[in-house]
């Protein structure tokens, strides 16, 4: 004779996977992947009549100044993930969103042009991990992920400040400790920290196949402006740069309360690069006449995950965010939230065996990473585009003129807006790009900028 | 409001979206109050005053009628948009997104209840001849 559990019949015998009243959850990192997990794993066992306790051990307090509470992101919340977040009943405050991005704007060699989003309104955010760089000088906007964190402990969840440095396997059941502290047997434990993190280590010695993900460096870089300059010269608007500079991927400045944050991604990202990059004419022209490189507020060089990790999942133990899988280049907060809620909603609806997270919860990393390899493609041909300057004045031609024609169809906008801000997955992108109007417009202005007479460059 | 505050701003007395437009969006209200009402025969009933963090105009959502009634912004309100064809396609993937907005309908249903209640008692006492008001010839 079975028991029905939540959608799931079980043999007699065969229930010690699953969460029950009382089970005992951890969560290793406090960030969103964390924080979210845990305000949804409350969440949903409300809704299933079940009381866990969930335990979040967190080293960093981001209510302190970078490094030591900052979780080094270039601090962008997408339109996908604000609507999200709306919808889950979750609105970002004024309080922690430091500027609402109404445009993004394309520098090149060739000209500039701004992007208008779809529809005129704010839905993209920019934000502080934690409270904001060293030198911060009037705390004026509170840290995302503490406000995160905070959703979860007010949803529930106990917050506890330490490094997690012992974890072992007892019994089949996961075993936790934090620096100086007693092991706690836990019913479930979910491994939510940054690629950056050491704790990752602690994981790869307890033989259960797990491999952290393929990592690349990225730069972030602060620079005091105040309020006032940064609403003058670099507006509600994010810079990007299509420059041609070997190595260099995407660049962005993005405009935060006092501070304007400088994030390259690319190969092996140097001094040499970041200095050839800041001293290009496309940056000094959207930053202040009085702006020079140095002095700089702080800066770090984090790793970012290029490929997601091998096996994030096995009996009891569980990888969400970064650590697992996490969208290429763009839009990480928005992985964190999306695989934190699949897995909680796995764990409470079907299940802590390795079974039922290979079942349910696998299923989105694998779309993610299938997603992201479609991502790896589109960045070639951005390449590309970066490399040849006539395909560099094609793209601005053809999407200066699609955003002065309102009646226009606007194909390259929306490829490079969902590009930029990572609102839409790599795969639409990528269809998008290969509906035949776009390929004969790119087509007919790529002819146009490679003719002699028709080489112009502008401003648009 | 704000230069971090998400979403658009309408000023007191703008309208958001108007009874019989065709809706291809729903709201979420971050700050201020919106008052929804409908308009029949010329005749403008006030249903609601929504909240902060209240959902409006979900209906747009998952049906294809036009918007059955005005939003108006009562005081200096921000509002964010949530598009109805990217957000269904959210739902494809979570159906869970959808719990909320299904709340929010299932509460709505029982308050329009207890009111369709509330105005039959009301007829019904008015009614000299005491007849039950389903019977009533208009």
């Amino acid at each position: 004779m079975g028991i029905f559990t939540f959608g799931k019949e079980w043999a007699v015998g065969e229930t010690e996977l699953q969460l029950k009243d009382g089970s005992k959850v951890a969560v290793i990192g406090g960030g969103p992947a964390g924080s979210f997990f845990s305000y949804f794993l409350i969440e949903m066992a409300e809704r299933a009549g079940l009381e866990i306790n969930v335990e979040i051990f967190e080293p960093r307090d981001f209510s302190c100044p970078a490094p030591a509470g900052c979780n080094m992101c270039g601090g962008i919340i997408s339109e996908t993930l604000v609507q999200n977040l709306a919808a889950e009943g979750i609105n970002l405050p004024s309080s922690i969103v430091q500027r609402g991005i109404e445009s993004y704007i394309l520098h090149m060699d060739v000209g500039s042009v701004r992007i208008e989003p779809p529809i005129q309104e704010k839905r993209i955010g920019s934000v502080y991990r934690g409270i904001g760089p060293r030198d911060i000088k009037e705390r004026k906007w509170g840290s995302f992920d503490l406000h995160i964190e905070q959703l979860a402990a007010d949803r529930g969840a106990k917050v506890t400040r330490g490094r997690v440095d012992r974890v072992t396997m007892e019994n089949g059941r996961p075993s936790v400790a934090i620096k100086g502290g007693e092991p706690q047997i836990v019913d479930l434990l979910v491994v939510a920290v940054g690629v950056n993190s050491p704790t990752l280590k602690l994981f790869e010695e307890l033989d259960i196949g797990y491999k952290p993900p393929k990592t690349t460096k990225a730069f972030i870089r602060e620079y005091f402006l105040g309020e006032k300059v940064i609403a003058e010269e670099l507006g509600a608007s994010m810079h990007v740069f299509l420059l041609n500079i070997p190595r260099l991927e995407f660049a962005a400045i993005i405009p935060k309360g006092d501070y304007a944050s400088v994030c390259l991604l690319g190969e092996a990202i140097d001094t040499k690069l970041v200095d050839e990059f800041l001293s290009s004419p496309q940056v000094k022209n959207c930053m202040p006449d009085s702006w020079s490189p140095e002095p700089r507020s702080c800066q770090c060089s984090p790793k970012i995950s290029v490929e997601g990790a091998i096996h994030p999942y096995a009996d009891r133990l569980v990888f969400v965010g970064d650590c697992g899988v996490t969208r290429l280049y763009k839009d990480g907060i928005g992985a964190a939230y999306r695989t934190a809620k699949a897995c909680a909603t796995t764990a409470v609806f079907e299940g802590i065996s390795s079974t039922d997270f290979e079942q349910h919860y696998w299923p989105l990393c694998r779309a993610i990473r299938q997603d992201n390899a479609i991502g790896k493609a589109t960045f070639s041909a951005t390449r590309v585009v970066q490399a040849l300057k006539f395909a560099r004045r094609a793209l601005l031609n053809m999407t200066a003129k699609e955003q002065k024609d309102p009646d226009r169809s606007k194909d390259m906008s929306h490829v490079l807006w969902d590009m930029f801000t990572g609102s839409a997955p790599y795969k639409d992108i990528f269809v998008r790009a290969l509906h035949p109007r776009f390929i004969s417009r790119l087509g007919w202005e790529l002819l146009a900028s490679a003719l002699p007479h028709r080489r112009q460059d502008h401003l648009h | 409001m704000g230069k971090g505050a998400l979403g658009k701003v309408y000023q007191p007395g703008e309208v958001i979206t108007r009874q019989g437009d065709v809706g291809d969006c729903m709201f979420v209200i971050q700050e201020g109050q919106i008052q929804v009402s409908i308009e029949q025969d010329g005749v403008v009933t006030p249903l609601r005053v929504a909240g902060e963090g209240e959902f409006v105009g979900e209906m747009a959502i998952f049906d294809r009628c036009v918007r059955s009634a005005t939003l108006q912004a009562l005081d200096e309100v921000r509002v964010l948009t949530i598009d109805k064809k990217n957000f269904l396609k959210r739902i494809h993937e979570d159906p869970s997104l959808a719990f909320r907005i299904v709340q929010t309908m299932s509460r709505r249903v029982r308050e329009l209840g207890g009111e369709l209640v509330r105005l039959k008692q009301e007829v019904g006492a008015g009614d000299s001849g005491g007849r039950a008001p389903g019977n009533q010839d208009h």
